[in-house]
């Protein structure tokens, strides 16, 4: 028994126990994003979940995944936002994969939770992007038909 | 350090003697010695004492509904082509179950496909289509489909159009409605409903044709049955010569109208509803839903309902069955075959998809439930009959499912087939009766 070994043990240990407390994705985050993932959380919970799932997973062929998304993890932030805002009602090709549901507008949510729940979708499950501000979000509203 | 390995040898253990158990209860293993064969054998799924499945073909993308010629051929629709191909035929030349010649043809995607009369019909999300088949049930023209129907809305949500064909020449299409529940603002939190809905004119519904004339369009068909939100599988049972569909129910309650419907309302209601239809016929969407524990039909939130205002409108059809919400019926088939045991008989076979709007709470479905029939009604209580395509205890999301039932068939031996639009595999279900 080396200790090494018994530290590859402890460090597995705590890994699976992180796992299963389900805190993966939200432990190493810097404070300010820490912050707004875990309110965007709860937004996600009350606006999002039911279709796009807990695990962002969405529902082949009806409501795309958000896990592993282009669009999520990439870095038109703007897209993102105006999807949130305007829904999206067309049938579009997102990964080579058709998607039939429609999504609502929600843009009778504020600037910030906007901002808090796509920082969440951003920085959950395997996806590792950056902050969307408030102030990302005031500029997209303003651009809004 | 050797704490831990004995700690672990402990888990693996107790692993190992937890699955030992299931195995032991399970019927049909309890019967057989062979553990690992019988599971093969039964590519996954459980069934009940006496049958056994196995895979006749795997990987074949997404299967929707599918077709068994007198032959034994099976056709199957692709809901995505596969290389430019949206309809495949399967061939067991060795005799083993197993396709072991798949052709492919068509370069449209669909859901629909049925066979009548020497026709192989089958459908797009607007169209429907039909070739001839010869005696030995194979397509004469596989470049030349004729055009049955064309020109059916498809607007994304729920524009599957599947296809049942009744022996006086007639074809019945599902048109499904292109919205939840008809709200001003589709799947939008608190919009109400349009009254009257107008998708009804055209969608929200069963259209029923002449399955021998060619170029129809909505100016042929007559609206044989509205008030249906979506139906994917629907069947012409012959024995009381009725059409029978299955409706998928709207989703959403608790999302849309939370201040009257809980999380678990949400993933209770409403029911999936199997209907016995007659010309004329109206189900009720998207003014009012099923309640599945209330056993009533409610008025629908975007149209003054909330929870616990009963309809009390005389036009609505009843559920002939009701089943537990959001389960995604996406096949009915009645078996008239012999080889199953007496009480199977004109029966209904249902291939449930398995659901999403239940989240947060476990997914359901993903299996093929049986009801027993007598004179086109039902005689006893529905069962599952085949389980086990998920792959996983239990579905917390839609993805984590393996497989999906989707589409259901007889064959010329009275085995039951099962397509799965998820990986592509059709199960072939025998009984054996050991």
């Amino acid at each position: 028994m080396t200790s090494i070994k018994k530290g590859l043990i402890g460090v597995a240990l705590l890994l699976l126990s992180i796992n299963f407390l389900g805190f993966k994705s939200d432990i190493k985050l810097p404070d300010p994003i820490m912050a707004s993932v875990l309110r965007g959380k709860e937004v996600y919970k009350a606006q999002c979940l039911a279709c796009h799932q807990q695990d962002g997973g969405g529902v082949p062929h009806m409501n795309p995944p958000l896990d592993g998304a282009l669009n999520v993890n990439g870095n038109d932030k703007a897209r993102l936002i105006r999807i949130v805002l305007n829904g999206l009602a067309d049938r579009v090709e997102i990964e080579g994969e058709m998607y039939s549901n429609s999504m609502a507008s929600h843009k009778d949510l504020s600037n910030q939770q906007i901002a808090d729940v796509l920082t969440y979708i951003r920085n959950s499950w395997t996806n590792k992007a950056g902050l969307v501000t408030v102030e990302e979000v005031k500029i997209g509203r303003s651009k809004l038909r | 350090m050797l704490k831990i390995v004995r700690y672990g040898l402990l888990v693996a253990s107790i692993i190992g003697m937890s699955s030992t158990k299931v195995l032991a209860n399970d019927p049909i293993k309890k019967l057989s010695k062979k553990h690992v064969v019988a599971d093969t054998i039964n590519a996954g799924l459980k069934l009940p004492t006496g049958f056994e499945a196995l895979k006749v073909a795997d990987n074949l993308g997404r299967a929707r509904h599918i077709a068994v010629t007198a032959q034994g051929d099976i056709y199957v629709k692709l809901g995505k082509l596969s290389s430019g191909k949206g309809t495949l035929r399967l061939r067991d030349n060795n005799k083993d179950g197993k396709a072991d010649d798949i052709q492919s043809f068509g370069n449209f995607i669909g859901t629909g496909i049925a066979i009548k009369n020497n026709y192989l019909y089958t459908s797009s999300d607007d169209a429907v289509y039909r070739y001839q088949l010869n005696a030995n049930g194979e397509v004469m023209n596989t470049e030349a489909p004729e055009t049955i129907i064309s020109g059916l809305i498809n607007r994304r949500q729920h524009e599957s159009k599947s296809v049942a064909l009744d022996n006086d020449g007639n074809i019945y299409v599902n048109i499904g409605a292109y919205s939840n529940s008809c709200q001003i603002e589709d799947r939008k939190k608190g919009s109400l409903g349009k009254m009257p809905c107008p998708i009804l004119d055209s969608a929200g519904g069963i259209w029923k044709f002449s399955a021998s004339k060619l170029n129809q369009t909505y100016e042929n068909g007559v609206r044989y049955a509205t008030g249906l939100r979506n139906v994917v599988g629907l069947d012409w049972n012959t024995q009381n010569n009725q059409l029978y569909v299955m409706q998928h129910g709207r989703d959403q309650l608790h999302d849309l109208f939370p201040e009257m419907y809980t999380e678990k309302d949400n993933a209770e209601k409403p029911a999936e509803t199997m209907y016995a239809l007659k010309q004329g016929t109206n189900a009720g969407w998207p003014y009012v839903y099923y309640d599945p524990e209330l056993k009533k039909k409610m008025v629908a939130p975007e149209y003054g309902g909330d929870g616990k205002k009963v309809s009390t409108d005389k036009n609505f059809a009843d559920p002939v069955v009701a089943f537990p919400a959001h389960m995604a019926p996406n096949g009915i088939l009645f078996y008239t075959g012999n080889q199953f045991p007496a009480k199977y008989k004109n029966g209904a076979f249902i291939a449930f998809h398995g659901s999403w709007n239940r989240a947060p709470l476990p997914q359901e479905g993903y299996y093929v439930a049986f009801v027993p029939f007598k004179n086109g009604k039902p005689s006893g209580e529905w069962e599952i009959f085949a389980n086990g395509f998920a792959g996983v205890e239990v579905v917390t999301s839609t993805r984590s499912a393996q497989h999906r039932p989707c589409g259901l068939a007889e064959g010329p031996d009275g085995s039951l087939y099962v397509s799965d639009d998820s990986k592509g595999t059709i199960y072939k279900i025998n009984y054996t009766g050991k």
